[in-house]
């Protein structure tokens, strides 16, 4: 879950850069880079929980 | 290739600049009297060794290495590819070795004695964070890969003249991603790397057991502490007039601004971080005005040579009032156990001073900029160094075994204590 998180971080890297080359227009590409970091932050959020998850079950 | 010359420097501002650059190694002081004084008493040698340790790893590999691929200035050379009609710089492609160091303009030597004393301060970072069960060998292995390959390539895309430095020439967007103390390429950047080191290596043994809350584990010497904020103080005024300069091209009379927004910051960071504690506490805590006081500081990296002192003060004021939260967060509630609050002051401190320095620019597209500069180094550094550091954790494990834990890393790897004469504690955890 931990890898998992981690491998779509740099995917909402790639919106970003995505938004830099395809939306000339400010606005657009303004509203693209939130939304690769919004994906960041998923990904961010999803490797916390896998680290919790794995530090629960090696709890002594 | 498509980059900006930086105006060329007056006798007068290369020995203003050489100066401050020989007084911001009063920062990395600090953070290593912090590093040591939020460890345990058993443990307080290794880690003010280590600190000197990793100082000294980083400057002999970024000078057999990692300066190769920084690239110092705007300028210099760099492996480019095309995309989209515009250049992307990638990677530096500068001498190995210092080659051509003792000819290359006074600028460029400048700019390497800073990324120097960057790397080092960035190395520094996950040190304080795997303290009490990190080994002195891993530490610097660690600190080997960071002044290699993790720290030149954020320097070169952001101090040299790399893609992100650009954006504001290819893409209009403000006057580029702008880091002028180094809150991206030396805090998020190490506080990532101890994210890394902190689940990579595990909490300490006792810290979060199998019921109730998390055991509170607080540092040997909160004297350490203060100290090491009043010397980074110093460090840190001198580091970002230097980043203003190198990496701003600031002019003399915006130098006054810089120091006064530096103070302000972790002066509001400090009082806030104050506050909240004696609110939530009933009195201050010390550790957490400390990590308060640091935050604003961190903060001030980002935004002391672009704002105004009303808009540091406001930066500093938000960053003290979420450090103490983010520490309880982190503690509490995600099961990291970070004992120099690394993560907490340096990566959430350093991200929220590049956002502020976007938001109170006067730019217009800075904002963006700063955005995208955050995006990179979420989406790319954080994962790169979490998988160098698992791949090094195969081959020199940063963990050490149980009896080190027990008794102590001064005794386990140096055979001898900080302090001889304190009877060496017995841990409730083992019983």
């Amino acid at each position: 879950m931990k890898i998992a998180g981690l491998l779509v971080m740099p995917a909402g890297f790639f919106l970003t850069i995505a938004a830099l080359v395809l939306f000339p227009d400010p606005m657009q590409r303004s509203v693209f880079v939130v939304c690769g970091l919004a994906v960041e932050s998923l990904g961010l959020v999803v490797t916390i929980k896998g680290h919790m998850l794995a530090r629960g079950e090696s709890r002594p | 290739m498509n980059t900006t010359v930086p105006p060329a420097l007056s006798d007068a501002v290369f020995a203003l600049t050489l100066a401050l650059l020989l007084i911001a190694p009063l920062a990395i002081a600090g953070l290593a009297l912090i590093n040591a004084g939020l460890g345990r008493s058993r443990s307080a040698s290794q880690a003010l060794l280590g600190n000197v340790a990793i100082l000294a790893v980083t400057a002999i590999v970024f000078a057999l290495v990692g300066a190769t691929f920084a690239g110092c200035l705007p300028g210099g050379a760099g492996h480019i590819f095309r995309m989209a009609g515009k250049p992307w710089n990638l990677l530096g492609a500068g001498p190995l070795f210092l080659g051509g160091l003792a000819s290359a303009p006074a600028q460029s030597q400048l700019a390497l004695i800073f990324e120097f004393l960057a790397v080092a301060l960035a190395a520094l970072l996950p040190w304080g964070s795997g303290a009490d069960r990190w080994r002195l060998t891993a530490g610097c292995a660690t600190s080997a890969l960071i002044a290699a390959f993790v720290f030149p390539l954020a320097a070169h895309w952001i101090w040299g003249g790399g893609w992100l430095a650009q954006l504001g020439v290819n893409f209009n967007l403000g006057a580029g991603f702008l880091d002028g103390g180094g809150a991206a390429t030396v805090h998020v950047l190490g506080g990532f790397c101890a994210l890394a080191v902190i689940w990579i290596a595990g909490p300490r043994r006792g810290k979060f057991p199998k019921e109730g809350f998390s055991t509170a584990m607080p540092g040997h010497n909160a004297v350490y502490v203060l100290f090491g904020c009043l010397v980074s103080l110093v460090g840190w005024v001198a580091w970002n007039l230097a980043g203003a300069i190198l990496w701003l091209h600031a002019p003399l009379a915006a130098l006054p601004v810089t120091a006064i927004n530096t103070l302000l910051t972790a002066s509001a960071a400090l009082g806030s971080t104050f506050i909240v504690t004696t609110v939530r506490f009933g009195k201050p805590d010390a550790s957490l005005c400390a990590n308060g006081w640091m935050s604003g500081l961190v903060a001030s990296s980002a935004c002391a040579g672009i704002v105004s002192p009303a808009a540091s003060l406001f930066v500093g004021l938000v960053a003290g009032i979420a450090t103490p939260l983010l520490v309880e967060l982190f503690d509490l509630a995600l099961s990291v156990d970070d004992p120099s609050g690394a993560v907490s002051v340096h990566v959430a401190a350093g991200l929220w001073g590049l956002f502020a320095a976007g938001l109170f620019a006067p730019q217009p597209g800075q904002l963006v900029a700063q955005l995208v500069g955050i995006a990179t180094l979420l989406g790319v550094f954080l994962p790169l160094v979490y998988l160098l550091f698992w791949v090094l954790n195969r081959f020199v494990p940063f963990r050490v075994d149980l009896d080190g834990e027990r008794i102590g890393m001064d005794l386990h790897e140096l055979g001898g204590g900080a302090y001889p004469e304190f009877v060496i504690h017995r841990d409730e955890s083992y019983r």
